[in-house]
């Protein structure tokens, strides 16, 4: 990093950058918070914006307590840091709650190399999991009859529910988009740049992960 | 009946779907109980289904009211767990010695571990960058303002923030302190918010 005196949030070289960032990691917390299911991770994002934190907050140190700019870059940085806090906590809040049926996809995921976890929230679930498994046994699972001892994964599993509607925002035209109806009759629309949909969360579920559509 | 005393157990909670409860010791043991007699009872009438057709029904409506005793146990201590883990983001790792006296001794070892891999995957948080770790207990709120006017409800002794002023809250003084460091103290009690 530069020792630029300017403690503006974009400075030189990375000037698009920066803003960039925070756009892009506003609306990873957007739709992840509006998603039923877990997407992938951004940490990229995050440890960026981590970054460019850090350098503010340096300037920040070197002008005077009661600089107004001082304070509004305080401010500022509280608010990003409250994005970041938010985004990791839903994630957390979804990893615990759908712990089982994520960490099966993820075992799959992690050997095609597209993992939605990081590997620290990865390791987070399975410690979940493995606290939680021995927390029923020592109260409960231990004590009931011999047979019905066995904690079993697939009844204690709560998948999410995919077929929720969520309301989205198309960023480019996709043609040709799936409904499934439950009488089996399909039915294909087009999402024009721009417009704004009420849909089943599933059948958009790839656009939202590949960044096609952005749910509001 | 059959696996009443559970569906008590459970409506017990949801009375409260706010709060956590003690936890209820006694009723676990009668269940725990009758699920060993309804099993008892289920073997021997099993061994003597080969002769006796009469009695597999028997046997079916035990065996669902085992399973079903189950499934509310595990429902009940499921339902308990997402309880304190609210309790950990409200109050940190150190819980209340009255909230503490609500929980089992094998709850509380599981909010240890909880709370434990919690904060091991905080810390991990933005190593890359130098951060030690993010605390996300932290900004639960949106900021609204820098600094928020506080009242100290309890005479808390000496408290030094991040700018290496130490400031003394002491009962019924006001302070006008940022919002950032006095989130943690607002949550555990000792100031409270006037604005």
């Amino acid at each position: 990093m530069d020792s630029n005196e300017d403690i503006y949030l974009s400075d030189n070289e990375e000037e698009i950058t920066a803003e960039i960032v925070l756009k892009t990691l506003q609306s990873a917390w957007q739709n992840e918070r509006l998603a039923p299911e877990i997407l992938p991770h951004r940490s990229d994002m995050v440890e960026c914006m981590l970054g460019q934190l850090q350098h503010m907050e340096r300037n920040i140190s070197k002008l005077p307590k009661t600089d107004l700019r001082a304070s509004i870059h305080k401010m500022e940085i509280s608010r990003i840091k409250f994005i970041i806090c938010n985004y990791l906590k839903i994630r957390l809040n979804k990893i615990e709650k759908y712990c089982i049926p994520i960490i099966k996809d993820e075992r799959q995921r992690t050997d095609s190399g597209t993992n939605y976890l990081t590997p620290s929230e990865y390791k987070y679930a399975q410690e979940y999991l493995l606290n939680m498994e021995n927390h029923m046994k020592n109260v409960i699972l231990n004590k009931v009859p011999g047979n019905m001892q066995s904690f079993d994964m697939n009844k204690m599993a709560e998948h999410p529910n995919l077929q929720t509607h969520v309301f989205l925002k198309a960023h480019e035209t996709v043609n040709g988009v799936v409904l499934e109806d439950l009488v089996g009759e399909d039915e294909e629309i087009d999402l024009e740049e721009g417009s704004q949909h009420i849909l089943q969360y599933k059948p958009i579920a790839d656009l939202v992960k590949n960044g096609k559509v952005q749910l509001v | 009946m059959f696996a009443e005393k559970v569906i008590e157990l459970l409506k017990e909670t949801e009375r409260n779907p706010e709060t956590i409860d003690q936890f209820n010791d006694e009723k676990i043991r009668q269940i725990l109980e009758e699920m060993q007699l309804l099993f008892k009872m289920n073997m021997n009438d099993a061994n003597a289904t080969m002769d006796n057709k009469a009695l597999w029904t028997t046997v079916q409506v035990r065996h669902s009211a085992l399973e079903r005793n189950k499934r509310c146990l595990l429902a009940y201590l499921y339902n308990r767990m997402n309880k304190i883990k609210t309790l950990r983001w409200e109050f940190g790792s150190v819980l209340p010695l009255d909230v503490r006296e609500l929980l089992a001794d094998e709850e509380y070892d599981w909010f240890t571990k909880y709370s434990s891999n919690l904060a091991t995957y905080m810390r991990s948080l933005g190593q890359d960058t130098g951060y030690n770790g993010i605390d996300l207990t932290e900004n639960l709120k949106p900021p609204k303002s820098l600094y928020i006017e506080v009242l100290c409800v309890l005479d808390y002794g000496k408290l030094e923030l991040e700018d290496g002023d130490v400031i003394m809250l002491k009962k019924n003084s006001r302070h006008f302190l940022p919002t950032t460091e006095c989130q943690t103290l607002i949550r555990q009690g000792i100031l409270k918010q006037i604005t």
